[in-house]
Protein backbone atom coordinates (compact mmCIF):
# COMPACT_ATOMS: atom_id res chain seq x y z
CA UNK A 1 0.00 0.00 0.00
CA UNK A 2 1.11 3.46 -0.80
CA UNK A 3 0.84 6.47 1.32
CA UNK A 4 -2.24 7.39 0.10
CA UNK A 5 -3.99 4.22 1.62
CA UNK A 6 -2.51 4.23 4.59
CA UNK A 7 -3.76 8.11 4.97
CA UNK A 8 -7.20 6.57 4.13
CA UNK A 9 -6.94 4.03 6.69
CA UNK A 10 -5.36 6.54 9.29
CA UNK A 11 -8.58 8.69 8.29
CA UNK A 12 -10.88 6.33 8.97
CA UNK A 13 -9.54 5.07 12.27
CA UNK A 14 -9.51 8.48 13.88
CA UNK A 15 -12.91 10.76 13.16
CA UNK A 16 -13.10 13.82 14.24
CA UNK A 17 -15.64 16.67 13.87
CA UNK A 18 -14.46 20.28 14.87
CA UNK A 19 -16.51 22.98 15.43
CA UNK A 20 -15.02 26.48 16.02
CA UNK A 21 -16.60 29.94 16.47
CA UNK A 22 -19.97 28.10 14.83
CA UNK A 23 -22.50 31.19 15.02
CA UNK A 24 -26.02 30.87 14.42
CA UNK A 25 -28.61 33.68 14.44
CA UNK A 26 -32.36 33.63 13.48
CA UNK A 27 -33.73 36.68 11.94
CA UNK A 28 -32.13 39.73 13.59
CA UNK A 29 -32.54 38.60 17.36
CA UNK A 30 -30.13 37.40 19.78
CA UNK A 31 -28.01 34.67 18.70
CA UNK A 32 -28.91 30.46 19.72
CA UNK A 33 -25.47 29.59 19.03
CA UNK A 34 -22.36 32.23 20.38
CA UNK A 35 -19.28 31.26 19.52
CA UNK A 36 -19.07 28.07 20.29
CA UNK A 37 -16.53 25.77 19.90
CA UNK A 38 -16.34 21.92 20.41
CA UNK A 39 -14.36 19.01 19.27
CA UNK A 40 -15.13 15.68 19.04
CA UNK A 41 -12.45 12.43 18.46
CA UNK A 42 -12.43 9.56 18.33
CA UNK A 43 -15.48 6.73 18.76
CA UNK A 44 -16.79 8.42 21.77
CA UNK A 45 -20.15 8.18 22.87
CA UNK A 46 -20.83 11.95 23.93
CA UNK A 47 -23.96 13.75 25.06
CA UNK A 48 -25.00 17.18 25.38
CA UNK A 49 -27.64 18.34 27.75
CA UNK A 50 -29.26 21.57 28.72
CA UNK A 51 -32.53 23.10 29.34
CA UNK A 52 -34.91 24.24 26.44
CA UNK A 53 -33.53 26.87 24.13
CA UNK A 54 -30.06 26.07 24.85
CA UNK A 55 -29.39 25.56 21.10
CA UNK A 56 -28.36 21.90 21.43
CA UNK A 57 -31.40 21.07 18.55
CA UNK A 58 -29.67 24.17 16.62
CA UNK A 59 -26.79 22.52 17.36
CA UNK A 60 -27.10 19.20 16.02
CA UNK A 61 -29.08 20.68 12.58
CA UNK A 62 -25.96 23.28 11.96
CA UNK A 63 -23.42 19.77 11.27
CA UNK A 64 -25.92 18.30 8.81
CA UNK A 65 -27.18 21.76 7.78
CA UNK A 66 -30.79 21.07 7.81
CA UNK A 67 -30.19 24.37 9.49
CA UNK A 68 -27.47 26.99 8.24
CA UNK A 69 -24.94 28.27 10.30
CA UNK A 70 -24.41 31.96 10.66
CA UNK A 71 -21.34 32.07 10.20
CA UNK A 72 -18.14 29.51 11.97
CA UNK A 73 -16.53 26.44 11.02
CA UNK A 74 -17.33 22.86 10.81
CA UNK A 75 -14.71 20.07 9.81
CA UNK A 76 -15.76 16.37 9.43
CA UNK A 77 -12.78 14.33 9.17
CA UNK A 78 -10.97 17.05 6.62
CA UNK A 79 -14.32 18.41 5.03
CA UNK A 80 -15.69 21.74 6.02
CA UNK A 81 -19.04 21.80 6.02
CA UNK A 82 -20.45 25.67 6.14
CA UNK A 83 -19.33 26.10 2.90
CA UNK A 84 -20.99 23.21 0.67
CA UNK A 85 -23.79 23.40 -2.21
CA UNK A 86 -25.94 20.94 -3.72
CA UNK A 87 -24.15 17.75 -4.89
CA UNK A 88 -21.19 18.21 -2.51
CA UNK A 89 -23.68 19.05 0.35
CA UNK A 90 -25.53 15.71 -0.17
CA UNK A 91 -22.66 13.51 -0.42
CA UNK A 92 -21.55 15.67 3.03
CA UNK A 93 -24.66 14.34 4.33
CA UNK A 94 -24.39 11.03 3.13
CA UNK A 95 -21.37 10.60 5.78
CA UNK A 96 -23.54 11.70 8.46
CA UNK A 97 -26.42 9.97 10.53
CA UNK A 98 -29.06 11.34 11.76
CA UNK A 99 -31.79 9.81 14.56
CA UNK A 100 -34.95 12.13 15.43
CA UNK A 101 -36.84 12.42 18.48
CA UNK A 102 -40.39 11.57 15.94
CA UNK A 103 -38.35 8.97 14.26
CA UNK A 104 -39.49 10.24 11.08
CA UNK A 105 -40.25 7.57 9.28
CA UNK A 106 -42.17 7.73 6.05
CA UNK A 107 -45.92 5.82 7.94
CA UNK A 108 -47.20 4.74 5.05
CA UNK A 109 -44.16 2.85 3.43
CA UNK A 110 -42.47 -0.80 4.68
CA UNK A 111 -40.05 -0.97 7.09
CA UNK A 112 -37.35 -2.06 4.27
CA UNK A 113 -38.54 0.94 2.47
CA UNK A 114 -37.65 3.31 5.33
CA UNK A 115 -34.54 1.66 6.10
CA UNK A 116 -33.44 1.72 2.34
CA UNK A 117 -34.50 5.25 2.50
CA UNK A 118 -31.01 5.93 4.22
CA UNK A 119 -29.43 4.68 1.00
CA UNK A 120 -30.96 7.37 -1.32
CA UNK A 121 -28.09 9.87 -2.01
CA UNK A 122 -26.39 6.71 -2.96
CA UNK A 123 -28.67 5.25 -6.09
CA UNK A 124 -30.68 6.98 -8.61
CA UNK A 125 -34.23 8.16 -8.45
CA UNK A 126 -35.32 5.45 -10.66
CA UNK A 127 -33.79 2.82 -8.62
CA UNK A 128 -35.42 3.97 -5.49
CA UNK A 129 -38.37 4.34 -7.28
CA UNK A 130 -38.85 1.30 -9.00
CA UNK A 131 -37.25 -0.15 -5.37
CA UNK A 132 -33.99 -1.47 -7.01
CA UNK A 133 -31.79 -1.95 -4.46
CA UNK A 134 -28.72 -3.36 -4.73
CA UNK A 135 -28.11 -6.51 -3.40
CA UNK A 136 -25.30 -5.14 -0.81
CA UNK A 137 -27.85 -2.93 0.53
CA UNK A 138 -30.34 -5.26 1.35
CA UNK A 139 -27.94 -7.62 2.59
CA UNK A 140 -26.36 -4.92 4.77
CA UNK A 141 -30.14 -3.69 5.53
CA UNK A 142 -31.03 -7.60 7.13
CA UNK A 143 -27.87 -7.62 9.28
CA UNK A 144 -28.31 -4.20 10.75
CA UNK A 145 -32.03 -4.96 11.50
CA UNK A 146 -30.89 -8.48 12.66
CA UNK A 147 -28.37 -6.57 14.81
CA UNK A 148 -31.33 -4.29 16.55
CA UNK A 149 -34.14 -7.06 16.46
CA UNK A 150 -36.19 -5.81 13.65
CA UNK A 151 -35.65 -7.98 11.52
CA UNK A 152 -38.87 -9.47 11.48
CA UNK A 153 -40.82 -6.20 10.62
CA UNK A 154 -39.34 -5.86 7.53
CA UNK A 155 -42.36 -6.07 5.31
CA UNK A 156 -44.66 -4.55 8.28
CA UNK A 157 -45.68 -0.76 7.23
CA UNK A 158 -43.93 1.68 10.06
CA UNK A 159 -46.94 3.07 11.36
CA UNK A 160 -47.85 -0.43 12.38
CA UNK A 161 -44.74 -0.57 14.66
CA UNK A 162 -44.21 0.67 18.39
CA UNK A 163 -42.54 3.71 19.67
CA UNK A 164 -39.15 1.76 20.50
CA UNK A 165 -39.47 -0.44 17.11
CA UNK A 166 -39.42 2.56 15.14
CA UNK A 167 -36.76 4.21 16.90
CA UNK A 168 -34.44 1.20 15.59
CA UNK A 169 -35.85 1.65 12.67
CA UNK A 170 -34.45 5.05 12.49
CA UNK A 171 -31.35 3.79 14.24
CA UNK A 172 -30.88 1.30 10.94
CA UNK A 173 -31.83 3.78 8.48
CA UNK A 174 -28.86 6.60 9.91
CA UNK A 175 -26.47 3.44 9.74
CA UNK A 176 -27.51 2.35 6.25
CA UNK A 177 -25.91 5.81 5.07
CA UNK A 178 -22.47 3.67 6.78
CA UNK A 179 -22.19 7.41 8.16
CA UNK A 180 -18.86 8.75 9.60
CA UNK A 181 -20.21 10.22 12.82
CA UNK A 182 -23.74 9.63 14.19
CA UNK A 183 -26.30 12.64 15.41
CA UNK A 184 -29.29 12.03 17.76
CA UNK A 185 -31.94 14.88 18.23
CA UNK A 186 -33.45 13.69 21.81
CA UNK A 187 -33.96 9.79 20.57
CA UNK A 188 -35.56 8.93 23.72
CA UNK A 189 -37.71 12.02 24.77
CA UNK A 190 -40.56 10.34 22.71
CA UNK A 191 -40.49 6.94 24.52
CA UNK A 192 -41.42 5.22 27.61
CA UNK A 193 -38.48 4.88 30.40
CA UNK A 194 -37.92 1.62 29.57
CA UNK A 195 -37.73 1.59 26.34
CA UNK A 196 -35.42 4.67 26.65
CA UNK A 197 -32.92 2.84 28.40
CA UNK A 198 -33.04 0.10 25.49
CA UNK A 199 -32.47 2.58 22.48
CA UNK A 200 -29.66 4.61 24.95
CA UNK A 201 -27.66 1.09 25.27
CA UNK A 202 -28.26 0.32 21.52
CA UNK A 203 -26.69 3.35 20.43
CA UNK A 204 -23.76 3.09 23.46
CA UNK A 205 -23.02 -0.62 21.85
CA UNK A 206 -23.95 0.21 18.29
CA UNK A 207 -21.10 3.30 18.16
CA UNK A 208 -18.60 0.43 19.80
CA UNK A 209 -19.45 -1.83 16.86
CA UNK A 210 -18.78 0.34 14.22
CA UNK A 211 -16.33 2.60 15.54
CA UNK A 212 -18.51 5.68 15.53
CA UNK A 213 -18.54 8.96 17.25
CA UNK A 214 -21.95 9.93 18.21
CA UNK A 215 -23.61 12.81 19.40
CA UNK A 216 -26.56 13.24 21.47
CA UNK A 217 -28.79 15.61 22.44
CA UNK A 218 -30.44 14.49 25.36
CA UNK A 219 -33.17 15.73 28.36
CA UNK A 220 -32.43 12.88 30.81
CA UNK A 221 -29.19 13.58 32.77
CA UNK A 222 -29.18 10.06 34.41
CA UNK A 223 -29.53 8.36 30.91
CA UNK A 224 -26.99 10.83 29.75
CA UNK A 225 -24.38 9.75 32.66
CA UNK A 226 -24.98 6.30 32.44
CA UNK A 227 -24.51 5.87 28.62
CA UNK A 228 -21.78 8.25 27.50
CA UNK A 229 -18.42 9.01 27.89
CA UNK A 230 -18.54 12.63 27.79
CA UNK A 231 -21.29 15.24 28.54
CA UNK A 232 -21.63 18.64 27.25
CA UNK A 233 -23.36 20.75 29.36
CA UNK A 234 -25.25 23.79 26.77
CA UNK A 235 -26.74 27.15 28.42
CA UNK A 236 -27.85 30.08 26.08
CA UNK A 237 -26.13 28.94 23.03
CA UNK A 238 -22.72 28.34 24.94
CA UNK A 239 -20.82 25.40 26.01
CA UNK A 240 -20.33 25.89 29.90
CA UNK A 241 -19.73 22.70 30.78
CA UNK A 242 -17.59 19.78 28.91
CA UNK A 243 -15.95 16.61 31.05
CA UNK A 244 -16.62 13.23 32.31
CA UNK A 245 -19.90 12.17 33.60
CA UNK A 246 -18.59 11.88 36.96
CA UNK A 247 -17.47 15.36 36.86
CA UNK A 248 -21.09 16.37 36.45
CA UNK A 249 -21.75 17.62 40.15
CA UNK A 250 -24.94 19.45 41.86
CA UNK A 251 -22.40 22.68 41.19
CA UNK A 252 -22.54 22.02 37.09
CA UNK A 253 -26.18 20.96 37.23
CA UNK A 254 -27.29 24.38 38.89
CA UNK A 255 -25.51 26.14 36.33
CA UNK A 256 -26.69 24.15 33.31
CA UNK A 257 -30.39 24.35 34.25
CA UNK A 258 -30.87 27.10 36.35
CA UNK A 259 -28.76 30.47 37.72
CA UNK A 260 -29.37 33.66 36.38
CA UNK A 261 -31.23 33.63 32.88
CA UNK A 262 -32.00 37.28 32.67
CA UNK A 263 -28.68 38.39 33.36
CA UNK A 264 -27.34 35.76 30.82
CA UNK A 265 -29.43 37.22 28.11
CA UNK A 266 -28.97 40.16 28.49
CA UNK A 267 -25.23 39.65 27.89
CA UNK A 268 -24.25 41.27 31.22
CA UNK A 269 -20.59 40.04 32.21
CA UNK A 270 -21.06 37.58 34.95
CA UNK A 271 -20.56 33.76 35.89
CA UNK A 272 -21.99 32.19 33.12
CA UNK A 273 -19.57 34.17 30.29
CA UNK A 274 -16.16 33.32 32.65
CA UNK A 275 -17.84 29.82 32.68
CA UNK A 276 -17.51 29.96 28.71
CA UNK B 1 -67.67 45.70 48.12
CA UNK B 2 -68.01 44.01 44.97
CA UNK B 3 -70.65 43.02 43.46
CA UNK B 4 -71.48 39.24 41.64
CA UNK B 5 -71.00 39.41 38.18
CA UNK B 6 -74.28 37.28 36.90
CA UNK B 7 -74.37 38.54 33.33
CA UNK B 8 -72.44 38.41 30.33
CA UNK B 9 -72.84 38.92 26.67
CA UNK B 10 -70.68 37.49 24.15
CA UNK B 11 -68.60 40.39 22.88
CA UNK B 12 -70.14 41.79 19.53
CA UNK B 13 -68.22 41.25 15.64
CA UNK B 14 -67.66 45.25 15.27
CA UNK B 15 -66.74 46.34 18.72
CA UNK B 16 -67.38 50.41 17.36
CA UNK B 17 -70.68 50.22 17.84
CA UNK B 18 -70.83 53.21 15.51
CA UNK B 19 -69.45 51.26 12.90
CA UNK B 20 -71.46 48.77 13.13
CA UNK B 21 -74.54 50.36 12.87
CA UNK B 22 -73.42 52.01 9.79
CA UNK B 23 -72.64 48.65 8.37
CA UNK B 24 -76.17 47.30 8.94
CA UNK B 25 -77.95 50.48 8.18
CA UNK B 26 -75.75 50.54 5.14
CA UNK B 27 -76.85 46.79 4.04
CA UNK B 28 -80.38 47.57 4.60
CA UNK B 29 -80.66 50.48 2.42
CA UNK B 30 -78.64 49.15 -0.43
CA UNK B 31 -80.90 45.70 -0.42
CA UNK B 32 -83.93 47.86 -1.12
CA UNK B 33 -82.30 50.37 -3.55
CA UNK B 34 -81.52 47.03 -5.31
CA UNK B 35 -85.09 45.79 -5.52
CA UNK B 36 -86.24 49.39 -6.05
CA UNK B 37 -84.23 49.73 -9.14
CA UNK B 38 -84.09 46.31 -10.89
CA UNK B 39 -86.50 46.09 -13.57
CA UNK B 40 -88.60 43.38 -13.32
CA UNK B 41 -90.97 43.19 -15.75
CA UNK B 42 -94.49 41.57 -14.23
CA UNK B 43 -95.73 40.81 -17.51
CA UNK B 44 -92.65 39.10 -19.01
CA UNK B 45 -93.28 36.96 -16.05
CA UNK B 46 -97.02 36.14 -16.65
CA UNK B 47 -95.69 35.18 -20.36
CA UNK B 48 -92.74 33.34 -19.37
CA UNK B 49 -95.00 31.04 -17.56
CA UNK B 50 -97.80 30.69 -20.67
CA UNK B 51 -94.49 29.46 -22.24
CA UNK B 52 -93.00 27.07 -19.63
CA UNK B 53 -96.74 25.37 -19.44
CA UNK B 54 -96.51 25.27 -23.21
CA UNK B 55 -92.80 23.71 -22.97
CA UNK B 56 -93.71 21.12 -20.45
CA UNK B 57 -96.68 20.15 -22.27
CA UNK B 58 -94.72 19.41 -24.77
CA UNK B 59 -92.28 17.37 -22.99
CA UNK B 60 -94.78 14.46 -21.31
CA UNK B 61 -94.52 11.87 -21.68
CA UNK B 62 -90.71 11.58 -22.16
CA UNK B 63 -89.49 10.54 -25.07
CA UNK B 64 -86.98 7.46 -25.46
CA UNK B 65 -87.42 6.91 -29.25
CA UNK B 66 -83.85 8.07 -30.12
CA UNK B 67 -82.37 5.87 -27.39
CA UNK B 68 -79.65 5.78 -29.46
CA UNK B 69 -78.30 8.96 -29.67
CA UNK B 70 -78.97 9.28 -26.37
CA UNK B 71 -76.54 6.66 -25.59
CA UNK B 72 -73.99 7.75 -27.70
CA UNK B 73 -73.94 11.43 -25.88
CA UNK B 74 -73.68 9.91 -22.94
CA UNK B 75 -70.29 7.25 -24.47
CA UNK B 76 -69.02 10.71 -25.56
CA UNK B 77 -69.24 12.38 -22.46
CA UNK B 78 -68.07 9.67 -20.31
CA UNK B 79 -64.60 10.01 -22.57
CA UNK B 80 -64.73 13.32 -21.98
CA UNK B 81 -64.64 12.69 -18.74
CA UNK B 82 -62.23 10.12 -17.83
CA UNK B 83 -59.86 11.88 -20.23
CA UNK B 84 -59.84 15.15 -19.07
CA UNK B 85 -59.51 13.86 -15.53
CA UNK B 86 -55.95 11.60 -16.25
CA UNK B 87 -54.92 14.97 -18.02
CA UNK B 88 -56.21 17.09 -15.78
CA UNK B 89 -54.83 15.33 -12.47
CA UNK B 90 -51.83 14.52 -14.23
CA UNK B 91 -50.68 17.94 -14.62
CA UNK B 92 -52.19 18.85 -11.44
CA UNK B 93 -49.55 16.65 -9.80
CA UNK B 94 -46.58 19.27 -10.86
CA UNK B 95 -48.84 22.18 -10.64
CA UNK B 96 -49.61 21.41 -7.25
CA UNK B 97 -45.77 20.75 -6.34
CA UNK B 98 -45.16 24.27 -7.20
CA UNK B 99 -48.07 26.05 -5.65
CA UNK B 100 -47.03 24.19 -2.25
CA UNK B 101 -45.35 26.97 0.35
CA UNK B 102 -43.26 24.45 2.51
CA UNK B 103 -41.09 22.99 -0.96
CA UNK B 104 -41.28 25.71 -3.36
CA UNK B 105 -39.23 28.20 -3.85
CA UNK B 106 -40.95 31.67 -3.75
CA UNK B 107 -40.89 32.64 -7.23
CA UNK B 108 -41.97 28.99 -8.26
CA UNK B 109 -44.40 29.10 -5.55
CA UNK B 110 -46.15 32.62 -6.90
CA UNK B 111 -46.10 30.57 -10.59
CA UNK B 112 -48.20 27.81 -9.92
CA UNK B 113 -50.19 29.68 -7.15
CA UNK B 114 -50.76 31.72 -10.41
CA UNK B 115 -51.35 28.91 -12.74
CA UNK B 116 -54.28 27.13 -10.37
CA UNK B 117 -55.82 31.36 -9.80
CA UNK B 118 -56.31 31.41 -13.69
CA UNK B 119 -57.66 27.72 -14.15
CA UNK B 120 -60.36 28.71 -11.40
CA UNK B 121 -60.87 32.04 -11.86
CA UNK B 122 -63.69 30.98 -14.98
CA UNK B 123 -66.50 28.99 -14.91
CA UNK B 124 -66.30 25.96 -17.26
CA UNK B 125 -68.96 27.51 -19.54
CA UNK B 126 -66.68 30.38 -19.75
CA UNK B 127 -63.72 28.11 -20.71
CA UNK B 128 -65.64 25.83 -23.08
CA UNK B 129 -67.10 28.98 -25.38
CA UNK B 130 -62.92 29.84 -25.32
CA UNK B 131 -62.27 26.22 -26.59
CA UNK B 132 -64.87 26.04 -28.80
CA UNK B 133 -63.64 29.15 -30.40
CA UNK B 134 -60.44 27.29 -30.57
CA UNK B 135 -60.36 24.10 -31.61
CA UNK B 136 -63.95 24.14 -32.97
CA UNK B 137 -67.09 22.32 -31.96
CA UNK B 138 -66.84 18.58 -30.39
CA UNK B 139 -65.53 16.48 -27.65
CA UNK B 140 -61.82 17.70 -28.13
CA UNK B 141 -63.13 21.17 -26.93
CA UNK B 142 -64.58 19.23 -24.14
CA UNK B 143 -62.02 17.88 -22.94
CA UNK B 144 -59.74 20.72 -22.84
CA UNK B 145 -62.40 22.78 -20.78
CA UNK B 146 -62.84 19.81 -18.13
CA UNK B 147 -58.91 19.57 -18.05
CA UNK B 148 -58.39 23.40 -17.19
CA UNK B 149 -61.46 22.54 -14.61
CA UNK B 150 -59.57 19.92 -12.74
CA UNK B 151 -56.11 21.84 -12.20
CA UNK B 152 -58.18 24.22 -10.73
CA UNK B 153 -59.61 22.24 -8.03
CA UNK B 154 -57.26 18.86 -7.96
CA UNK B 155 -53.92 21.17 -8.08
CA UNK B 156 -55.47 23.55 -5.85
CA UNK B 157 -56.62 20.67 -2.88
CA UNK B 158 -53.25 18.66 -3.62
CA UNK B 159 -51.05 21.51 -3.01
CA UNK B 160 -52.76 22.28 0.40
CA UNK B 161 -52.57 18.47 1.55
CA UNK B 162 -48.40 18.97 0.45
CA UNK B 163 -48.69 22.01 2.84
CA UNK B 164 -49.90 19.80 5.64
CA UNK B 165 -47.35 17.02 5.68
CA UNK B 166 -45.12 15.68 8.36
CA UNK B 167 -41.93 17.92 6.92
CA UNK B 168 -39.98 15.48 9.42
CA UNK B 169 -40.03 13.05 7.17
CA UNK B 170 -38.79 15.26 4.58
CA UNK B 171 -36.04 16.36 6.69
CA UNK B 172 -34.90 13.09 7.42
CA UNK B 173 -34.78 12.06 3.70
CA UNK B 174 -32.30 15.64 3.46
CA UNK B 175 -30.53 14.87 6.21
CA UNK B 176 -29.80 11.15 4.08
CA UNK B 177 -28.31 13.36 1.02
CA UNK B 178 -31.09 12.20 -0.93
CA UNK B 179 -31.29 14.35 -4.31
CA UNK B 180 -34.50 16.30 -4.57
CA UNK B 181 -36.45 13.65 -6.87
CA UNK B 182 -36.11 11.00 -4.61
CA UNK B 183 -36.96 13.50 -1.87
CA UNK B 184 -39.86 13.77 -3.26
CA UNK B 185 -40.99 10.27 -4.17
CA UNK B 186 -40.29 8.86 -0.79
CA UNK B 187 -41.23 11.56 1.71
CA UNK B 188 -43.86 13.22 -0.25
CA UNK B 189 -45.66 11.05 -2.33
CA UNK B 190 -46.87 8.30 0.24
CA UNK B 191 -48.16 11.15 2.80
CA UNK B 192 -50.79 12.69 -0.18
CA UNK B 193 -51.66 9.47 -1.64
CA UNK B 194 -54.64 8.68 -0.39
CA UNK B 195 -55.99 12.64 -0.53
CA UNK B 196 -54.24 12.14 -4.59
CA UNK B 197 -57.16 8.76 -5.05
CA UNK B 198 -59.98 10.89 -3.34
CA UNK B 199 -59.15 13.82 -5.03
CA UNK B 200 -58.86 11.68 -8.95
CA UNK B 201 -62.33 10.01 -8.00
CA UNK B 202 -64.52 12.99 -6.77
CA UNK B 203 -62.86 14.94 -10.39
CA UNK B 204 -64.15 12.00 -12.24
CA UNK B 205 -67.67 12.60 -10.89
CA UNK B 206 -67.52 16.09 -10.76
CA UNK B 207 -66.20 15.98 -14.73
CA UNK B 208 -68.89 13.96 -15.53
CA UNK B 209 -71.42 15.95 -13.99
CA UNK B 210 -69.79 19.30 -16.00
CA UNK B 211 -69.45 17.15 -19.50
CA UNK B 212 -73.12 18.03 -19.79
CA UNK B 213 -72.88 21.84 -19.26
CA UNK B 214 -70.05 22.53 -21.14
CA UNK B 215 -71.63 20.24 -23.83
CA UNK B 216 -74.69 22.57 -24.62
CA UNK B 217 -72.28 25.12 -25.63
CA UNK B 218 -70.96 22.86 -28.10
CA UNK B 219 -68.21 20.99 -25.97
CA UNK B 220 -69.27 17.89 -27.76
CA UNK B 221 -71.05 14.80 -24.98
CA UNK B 222 -74.85 14.41 -23.85
CA UNK B 223 -74.75 18.21 -23.38
CA UNK B 224 -74.59 18.33 -26.76
CA UNK B 225 -77.76 16.34 -27.56
CA UNK B 226 -79.50 18.09 -25.18
CA UNK B 227 -78.91 21.52 -26.50
CA UNK B 228 -79.65 20.25 -30.53
CA UNK B 229 -83.44 18.74 -29.01
CA UNK B 230 -83.83 21.75 -27.36
CA UNK B 231 -82.94 23.84 -30.86
CA UNK B 232 -85.70 21.59 -32.52
CA UNK B 233 -88.51 21.88 -29.86
CA UNK B 234 -87.88 18.30 -29.51
CA UNK B 235 -88.99 18.47 -25.48
CA UNK B 236 -90.13 15.24 -24.88
CA UNK B 237 -86.42 13.88 -25.96
CA UNK B 238 -85.26 16.58 -23.84
CA UNK B 239 -86.75 15.06 -20.70
CA UNK B 240 -85.67 11.92 -21.91
CA UNK B 241 -81.85 13.61 -21.68
CA UNK B 242 -82.28 15.46 -18.81
CA UNK B 243 -84.10 12.47 -16.26
CA UNK B 244 -81.48 9.97 -17.85
CA UNK B 245 -78.44 12.49 -16.75
CA UNK B 246 -79.94 13.27 -13.48
CA UNK B 247 -79.82 8.95 -13.05
CA UNK B 248 -76.47 8.71 -13.87
CA UNK B 249 -74.88 11.79 -11.63
CA UNK B 250 -77.01 9.94 -8.78
CA UNK B 251 -75.28 6.94 -9.83
CA UNK B 252 -71.53 8.50 -10.45
CA UNK B 253 -71.78 10.15 -7.07
CA UNK B 254 -72.94 7.49 -4.94
CA UNK B 255 -69.85 5.08 -6.72
CA UNK B 256 -67.48 7.45 -6.01
CA UNK B 257 -68.85 8.17 -2.56
CA UNK B 258 -68.21 4.44 -1.46
CA UNK B 259 -64.89 4.33 -3.12
CA UNK B 260 -63.93 7.16 -1.28
CA UNK B 261 -65.18 6.19 2.19
CA UNK B 262 -62.79 3.13 1.57
CA UNK B 263 -59.38 4.61 0.78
Amino acid sequence: MGPAGTGRVRNREIQMLKITELVKRYGSGDPVLKNLNLTIEGESVVSIIGSSGAGKSTLLRCINRLVEPSSGSIVLNGTELTKLRGRELRAARRKIGMVFQGFNLVDRLTVMENVQSGRLGYISTWAAVMRRYPKEDIRRAYELMERVGIAHYADKRADELSGGERQRVGVVRALMQKPEILLADEPTASLDPKTSEQIMGLLRDLAGELKLPVLINIHNVAEAKEYTDRIVGMRYGRIIFDDLPEKLDQDAMDKIYSGSPAADRAGTPGEMREAS
Amino acid sequence: MSTARDTWHRPPFIANPILRWAVYLGVGVYVLWTIATLPIDWARVAEGLERAQRIFGGAFPPSFARSGLLIDGFLESLKIAILATFGGVLLSIPIAFMAARNISPLPIYYLGRALIIIARSFHPVIVAIIFVKAVGFGPFAGVLTLVVYSIGFVAKMLAERIEEIDFGQVEAMRAAGAPYLSTLFYAIFPQIMPRQIGLTIYQLDSNLRASAVVGIVGAGGIGSTLANAFGRYDYDFALAITMVIVGVILVSEAVSGQIRKRI
